[in-house]
């Protein structure tokens, strides 16, 4: 396989009508429909038959809203230590300004869920690792606190945790000494639930966040994807993010 | 570690078989009831003799499944043990605590437990009230969000 396919392996599934024709692909979509239907059983591991994405239209990201950090917050039980060089920060809003004209605009950014991630790549013992279905995630119960993967990310998505912790969300463990960074909500998408910044930006209107599987044709976000163009941060990077923007 | 700590245990359970027999009972940890029990003919998940011996190793191997397939079954969850063996009374005691379910024989074993340098050691729904605006007083989300979780060194 080219860099490039490699790259842009969900885009391709849908400009190749070829490709579709094949009885291989015919069939796997079809598998995926039926067995997409339902929330994955509990006792059944995740698969790579889908891939968690999110696209982040930034034109519908409203300045000044910062829902999705708060929800974010709240659903993980992220305090702050009145640190903000190194408060823990799993989604932040970031503004865009272009310098000619001023034209200003703002978008979350948050873990990008990469298919090749550089922060697998450096960590020394395993920690960090791709889930099946593409959600990058630590093994905090092997972090070392290294920050390796800190310095690897190109999207300053991670944070170390200086401080003892307690009280933390049963859902959602977090100790002084690891790395962590958004999981997707990992523990809701296991539950079929969307995660809580999406819910968040929908329950304001703002539908800025889409989240779905990028594998499933007939997801909001493939439909979205494929109807629309749409970027990766840093895409000269090759990592095929899963997390995808719209106007920037 | 885990050996290690295995060894340990399996000693302090040795050590607690033979002392209460010399010193009439006093010395056994005295641990609190769980919420409930599995069906009317055993109490825990498994048998209760296995539990005790070998829980760790249940725990163990459900952690690397759930966090690396997502397999988020009921019986060997680290959450549903503390959901069933924690009371969610605002005052529960918390694992630093030797009134906590964990702590109590794990300080009798003289055993260090670090799940909950992570791990909440309270149950879910102590957690959601915990974190619902007017559900309570909060101790973890303050409504400015301050910081009001730090501690110092935990208890072990």
């Amino acid at each position: 396989m080219s860099e490039q396919e490699g790259i842009d392996i969900y885009r391709r599934r849908f400009l190749g009508n070829a490709a579709k024709a094949s009885a291989g692909l015919a069939l796997a979509p079809g598998i995926m429909l039926t067995e997409l239907g339902h929330a994955k059983p509990a006792d059944e591991a995740v698969t790579g038959q889908v891939r968690w994405g999110m696209l982040i239209d930034s034109n519908k990201c409203a300045e000044g809203c910062n829902d999705c950090v708060q929800a974010c917050n709240d659903e993980h039980g992220l305090t702050g230590f009145d640190r903000p060089a190194t408060d823990a920060q799993w989604i932040r809003k970031v503004k865009l300004k272009d310098r000619q004209t001023g034209h200003t605009q703002t978008l979350p950014l948050l873990c990008q869920h990469c298919e090749h991630p550089p922060c697998v790549d450096v960590c020394p013992t395993g920690a960090s690792f791709k889930r099946e279905d593409g959600i990058v995630l630590v093994d905090k119960h092997i972090c070392i606190g290294c920050r390796y993967c800190m310095m690897a990310c190109p999207y300053k998505a991670r944070s170390f945790i200086h401080e003892t912790l307690q009280d933390q969300m049963p859902y959602a463990p977090r100790g002084k000494g690891t790395v962590e960074s958004c999981t997707f909500c990992v523990h809701r998408v296991d539950d079929d639930r969307t995660p809580a910044c999406v819910e968040a930006c929908t329950a304001e209107n703002h539908n800025a966040l889409v989240f779905g599987d990028m594998h499933d044709p007939s997801s909001q976000i493939s439909q979205e994807l494929e109807r629309h163009s749409s970027q990766q941060i840093r895409a000269d990077l090759q990592l095929n993010t899963g997390v995808r923007y719209r106007g920037i | 570690m885990i050996n290690y700590g295995l060894k340990i245990l399996l000693l302090g359970l040795l050590l607690g078989a033979a002392v209460p027999a010399s010193a009439g009972g006093s010395l056994l940890p005295v641990i609190p009831e769980a919420q409930a029990r599995v069906s009317e003919t055993q109490g825990c998940v498994e048998p209760v003799d296995d539990m005790r011996k070998n829980h760790m190793e249940y725990i163990l191997h459900q952690r690397d499944k759930t966090v690396h397939e997502g397999i988020r079954t009921q019986q060997h969850s680290l959450v549903e043990c503390i959901n069933c063996h924690v009371s969610d009374a605002p005052d529960a005691p918390r694992v630093s605590s030797e009134e906590h379910f964990c702590n109590s024989c794990h300080t009798y074993a003289a055993v260090k437990v670090d799940c909950f340098q992570c791990h909440a050691d309270r149950p879910v729904s102590t957690a959601q009230k915990l974190s619902q605006p007017g559900g309570g007083e909060s101790l973890l989300l303050s409504a400015d969000r301050q910081p009001v979780s730090v501690t110092g060194d935990q208890a072990q």
